[in-house]
């Protein structure tokens, strides 16, 4: 069964004022459990606005959301249980923090559960290795860390309740590149020890195409697509189209294939690459490609 | 939800209203608060009113937010109008227990409840139609003869630009704090007084540090551009006052003149 389901969601930002704007336009939309899910899309697409719908932060303009197959917007749902089960973590969570140890910090999430001592503490320590905080860190004041550190301690608040579903908002946002290849390997870890279903906003094809198994595409607050990378990349020139950029080798390949060349169009990743050139090669030779 | 307060914001369009000198709004407004405020009768305060519809009608906007801009002060209405039907003596109009409701009651509670509507209303035709910066620069423009008093009235209106600009600001910032903690498990709408008074340590701690933030860069970008205060300083936009503007202001003033012939017209025949 899809953990999260979506059925003509739209969501409309301040309905009946000339600032009115639609920001998320009749989605439907299935996600299946334990699937790692990279959404990407324009900036001011609809991604951070169709995300907050998951956990209940905001309530569809129409439409309905379910998880787990119970509609949350209905009478009898608390929406606290369904944000115990979807765990949302903001673009720029350093700035949710507040308590004056990171330790504390951590705990809230666990807390607000109502979990006892005994376990709270064993999650935030388990939690705290997983995002690369060291024991001694944990009894500073999260204000003294640095901005990477911040970041780390807010995530691991949310990842310490263990949700069903995590959800993050462009995790990689303002980091070098060295920090996004580990904030991305972090997720990757994450979502394969824990067998969670794991959502991933971002703005980078490169990085969701490396590791996702789905690819949601959003349009003007449109699904464009929802499949699986090959199939997704498959489209890269409508993808291209709407002012999306595909991973680079991708577009290597499709304006091979613009060049007449009967190369596959579904390729994401370098060594995926490398292979299919070689392939390509053992088959028809030298000659195609040098004259393209 | 937060983002639903509308009171003090400005709604870009383009009307007669809109396009009226913000120094001549900010007197009308004055004299349509004077005007409801000195109509002793209820002939004198409808005539204020068909001041306020005119005025409403011109500047284009949807009744809606109107409407939506009173509902933050329904509680006060209702408090002061109940205060006033209580406690104001005259002749019983009906009589439960202890409870006694006058005339002279009723007639003073329903003169409040207008006027409160109607400054609000018309307070708030001023803030809908008026972009704050120009708002605040008319207001400098008013007070500079002060500032032969030393008064500092360049900084004070600088202070308010800040101030109203950060306001928007603000509340987009309580709001995304407020729904990051809320994904965090934080429970803000139940438990006791006492409970929901520590939720909120979570949002006013966070909001503290970044408005310390903002505060910090935002002066780090004046100095960097070499702000030094209203000394030979310049506008890049000047008010501009025209014909209409007079027009607005004398309909105003006749609107005025109307409401107190009526008021004197009462005392007279009486
Ligand atoms: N609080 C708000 N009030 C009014 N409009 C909003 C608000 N938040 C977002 N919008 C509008 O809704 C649309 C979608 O915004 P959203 O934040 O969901 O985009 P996004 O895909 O997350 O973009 P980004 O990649 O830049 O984070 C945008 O056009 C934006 O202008
Ligand atoms: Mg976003």
């Amino acid at each position: 069964m899809a953990v999260i389901r979506t059925e003509k969601l739209t969501y409309t930002y301040s309905q009946g004022t000339p600032f009115e704007k639609t920001a998320v336009n009749n989605v439907d939309l299935e996600i299946e459990e334990g699937e790692l899910v990279g959404v990407i899309g324009h900036t001011g697409s609809g991604k951070s606005t169709l995300i907050q719908h998951f956990n209940g932060l905001v309530k569809p303009t129409s439409g309905k959301v379910f998880i787990d197959g119970t509609d949350i917007w209905s009478k009898d749902v608390k929406l606290r249980d369904i944000r115990f089960k979807v765990g949302l973590v903001f673009q720029y969570p350093e700035y949710q923090i507040f308590e004056d140890t990171v330790y504390k910090d951590i705990a809230f999430g666990p807390k607000n559960m109502g979990l006892d001592e005994a376990e709270i503490d064993k999650r935030v320590r388990e939690t705290a290795e997983l995002v690369g905080i060291s024991p001694e860190l944990l009894k500073k004041s999260p204000f003294e860390l640095s901005g990477g550190q911040k970041r780390r301690g807010a995530i691991a608040g949310v990842m310490a309740r263990r949700p069903t579903v995590l959800v993050r908002d462009e995790p990689a946002a303002g980091l070098d590149p060295k920090g996004r290849e580990n904030v991305l390997d972090q997720i990757k870890q994450y979502h394969d020890e824990t067998k969670s279903t794991v959502l991933l906003v971002s703005h980078s094809m490169e990085d969701v195409a490396r590791f996702a198994s789905k690819i949601l595409v959003m349009n003007k607050g449109e699904v464009l697509c929802y499949d699986t990378p090959p199939a997704v990349f498959a489209r890269a020139e409508e993808i291209s189209s709407v002012g999306l950029s595909v991973p680079q080798i991708t577009r290597i390949f499709s304006l091979l294939r613009q060049r007449g060349i009967d190369i596959r169009g579904d390729v994401y990743t370098v060594e995926f690459a490398l292979k299919t050139i070689k392939e390509y090669l053992e088959k028809n030779g030298r000659g195609g490609l040098e004259n393209a | 939800m937060l983002k639903d307060i509308t009171i003090g914001q400005y709604f870009p369009m383009d009307s007669a209203v809109h396009r009226l000198d913000a120094r001549f709004k900010i007197v009308i407004t004055a004299i349509f608060i004077v005007m409801i405020f000195s109509a002793d009768s209820f002939p004198a305060l409808i005539l204020s009113l068909v001041f306020f519809v005119i005025a409403f009608l011109a500047s284009k906007l949807s009744p809606k937010l109107i409407i939506k801009s009173m509902k933050p002060i329904i509680p006060i209405i209702i408090f002061t109008s109940v205060l006033n039907i209580f406690f104001i003596d005259g002749v019983t109009v009906f009589h439960i227990w202890k409870i006694r409701i006058t005339d002279n009651g009723l007639i003073t509670s329903g003169y409040m409840i207008i006027r409160l509507i109607a400054l609000i209303c018309g307070s708030s035709l001023l803030t809908y139609t008026t972009s704050p910066i120009v708002l605040t620069d008319a207001i400098e423009q008013m007070m500079k003869p002060l500032s032969k008093l030393h008064f500092p009235v360049h900084e004070l209106a600088m202070m308010m630009t800040i101030a109203l600009r950060f306001i928007p600001t603000l509340i987009e910032e309580t709001d995304k704090i407020m729904s990051a903690q809320k994904a965090r498990g934080a429970d803000m709408d139940s438990g006791t007084l006492v409970e929901r008074a520590k939720a909120l340590v979570p949002i006013i701690i966070p909001l503290f540090v970044s408005s310390f933030r903002r505060a910090e860069e935002l002066a780090l970008a004046m100095e960097c551009r070499c702000y030094n205060g209203g000394e030979g300083r310049t506008k890049l936009k000047t008010l501009v006052s025209g014909g209409a503007d007079y027009a607005a202001l004398c309909l105003s003033l006749l609107f005025l003149g109307g409401v107190m012939i009526i008021d004197m017209g009462k005392i007279i025949f009486r």
